[in-house]
């Protein structure tokens, strides 16, 4: 099922938190809403499940305009951070409430639902608990169940609020990679939330890049960490580091030495924000047109060394990686060049 | 439902690092013994000068079943309306917010704090045949005071704050995503109260209800003023034993006392054993 928001504006007491939010969500697709808290991600998954409603705009499931149906006959499968299961029901029926609170010749008979129930059971790799309680399982097997709750009404489209924000680091990536393999088995739109740009760009087909109750931009894992089209998503996905620049005459300036990069032909001429990431960086040994800098702090991460430079006369702090056994981090001064790097207009 | 290894047994729970469980366990245990088995031990130890006979005589005495009969049939009834009213007052107070809930709220307590004679007497003169109520029950045919029923109404009065204020905490706790989960799922909101809800609050109510019960079935001083005391028919099993103790016959009295204490005990007992069933299934 394809869904559509368009125009979506959320206000909670008239404090806005979703500015005017336009997405079309293809069918079959595993999208990631991705953003710091506060960027109005979960409160858009939530307008989608019909839990809030907009204060303006309206969103689409297929042709027919869901936002003039309640929750109940939206027919959408909703997986929260912290489960929600019903303490008091076995994990079966658990499963099959979505099926046995139905009306009439819709209800399947209690033996289909006991039926579909070890069947979304197996899917989720849970075959044999059916008698068990919630208290009686781990978090990561309660978000299963939770899961194969959810999928046992057959909805429209699956939505996931941080469905692994609760789960230690091991178990997560486990059911990441699992999530994954059910999606494309089932092949259930699915949108889900992160704060986790590892499980976003891993996982999802297409990520909404969110901040501030506005999309900052939507594309797939590559187009976001390769070209991302503002300062918030560069520092925001990835490491990156970031320098005031100018921009005259074709040519991009630090202080008043030009750092040796030519500016895109449509630049503006005047103040610029200069990004790039930090390993993607060219040491240079002279300096006529590189940005140079004393070494303020050096520390060692995983496989790299991490420098931060003091630069210009304003002494701007920036961060650089270099391999580990690199001569330069002994140095007190080191010279580089950005290889990939974007400009923006200073804010 | 213990998914550890099985435990031969009796066994202490393991104490934890924190210093103190041989000194808040004797303390418990003297506080116990001093304030209930003590007092409850001397009753039984006065009643049982009786001779098993003579016991027997004033257990099965027609007024004294009656008088017993009275009392925990209508503390049961009375229990039952306050699981069901409670209940949705203390929905009303979680759920709602308007003006006035502080007072609403504050209010449910009174019943704790005025004198249960005061209770009875306001209420006998509600519902006496004359006063503003039972005047308007009077031609309907229904007599409230001097009849059981009285005694009913002055045993929900009493037992309101047990079951609002045992059931509103609970209450507070339920997560609003389950209810929302429920709704995702295609529940309209009646299923979502009593196949959601209700069950998560049950254990609550079962213990508001016992506690509503247990003080009914105990209470004296607002129902005698309502009750009129009729034996046989509005007589409860307290005012017997008043009665009892003021002809200086101690040992019908303690007898008397002591059934009381057995029953309460068994009915307080199952209902405890339901609850611990019910919360090692649902953790």
């Amino acid at each position: 099922m394809e869904v559509r928001v368009t125009n979506v504006r959320k206000e909670f007491e008239r404090f806005p938190a979703l500015h005017d939010v336009s997405l079309d969500i293809r069918s079959g697709e595993l999208i990631a809403l991705l953003g710091p808290s506060g960027s109005g991600k979960t409160t858009l998954l939530r307008l989608i499940a019909g839990l809030e409603r907009p204060t303006r705009g309206a969103i689409f499931f297929g042709d027919e305009d869901a936002s003039q149906k309640s929750i109940q006959e939206r027919n959408v499968g909703f997986v929260f951070q912290h489960y929600a299961l019903f303490r008091h029901m076995t994990v079966a029926d658990n499963i099959g409430f979505g099926l046995k609170v139905r009306h009439g010749a819709t209800r399947p008979s209690a033996q289909e639902i006991r039926r579909r129930a070890s069947e979304l059971l197996d899917l989720v790799q849970l075959s044999g608990l059916e008698k068990r309680y919630p208290a009686q399982l781990s978090g990561g097997q309660r978000q299963r169940v939770a899961l194969a709750r959810a999928m046992a009404i057959e909805p429209r489209v699956l939505l996931l609020d941080e469905p692994f924000g609760a789960l230690d680091a091991q178990v997560r990536r486990e059911l990441r990679r699992w999530l994954r393999e059910i999606h494309d088995q089932t092949g259930h739109t699915t949108v889900f939330v992160t704060h986790d740009q590892e499980e976003a760009l891993e996982l999802a087909d297409r990520v909404v890049v969110m901040s501030q109750g506005r999309i900052e931009q939507v594309g797939t894992a590559d187009e976001i960490y390769d070209t991302p089209n503002s300062p918030f998503v560069y520092s925001f996905i990835g490491e990156s580091s970031s320098l005031p620049v100018k921009v005259d005459n074709g040519e991009v300036w630090l202080a008043d030495r030009p750092i040796g990069l030519q500016a895109p032909p449509h630049a503006p001429s005047g103040e610029a924000l200069l990004c790039f990431r930090p390993h993607d960086v060219e040491l240079l040994d002279g300096c006529s047109g590189c940005i140079a800098g004393t070494v303020a702090a050096s520390r060692r991460v995983a496989s790299t060394r991490r420098v931060e430079l003091e630069v210009g006369g304003e002494r701007q702090r920036v961060e650089i990686e270099l391999p580990v056994d690199h001569p330069a981090a002994q140095k007190s001064r080191v010279a580089f060049r950005p290889r990939r790097w974007k400009l923006f207009p200073a804010s | 439902m213990n998914t550890g290894p099985a435990k031969a047994g009796w066994r202490f729970r393991q104490p934890s690092v924190i210093p103190g469980f041989g000194l808040t366990l004797g303390f418990s245990l003297a506080y116990l013994t001093l304030i209930i088995l003590i007092p409850l031990s001397g009753l039984v130890w006065r009643s049982a000068a009786l001779g098993w006979t003579d016991f027997w005589a004033i257990a099965v005495d027609r007024r004294t079943l009656n008088a017993l009969k009275i009392s925990f049939g209508t503390a049961f009834i009375a229990a039952a309306v306050n699981v069901v009213f409670g209940t949705i007052v203390a929905w009303v107070l979680v759920r709602y917010r308007f003006p006035g809930r502080r007072i609403a709220d504050a209010m449910v307590d009174l019943p704790f704090a005025l004198p249960t004679a005061v209770a009875g007497i306001a209420l006998t003169s509600l519902y006496a045949p004359n006063g503003w109520i039972g005047q308007l029950l009077m031609p309907l045919g229904i007599k409230v005071a001097y009849t059981p029923l009285g005694i009913v109404i002055a045993l929900v009065f009493i037992g309101l704050p047990f079951v609002v204020r045992t059931v509103q905490p609970i209450m507070e706790e339920i997560d609003k995503e389950v209810e929302e989960a429920a709704a995702t799922l295609g529940a309209n909101r009646f299923q979502i109260i009593t196949r959601v809800l209700f069950p998560g609050l049950a254990p609550a109510i079962i213990t508001g209800f016992s506690l509503a019960f247990a003080r009914g079935v105990g209470e004296y001083g607002s129902v005698i003023f309502i009750a009129g005391n009729l034996p046989f028919k509005s007589e409860i099993a307290p005012l017997l034993i008043v009665i009892r103790l003021e002809e200086y016959n101690y040992e019908a009295a303690t007898a008397i006392a002591a059934i009381m204490l057995a029953l309460s005990f068994v009915m307080l007992l199952v209902v405890n054993l339901a609850q611990t069933w019910s919360r090692k299934r649902y953790g």
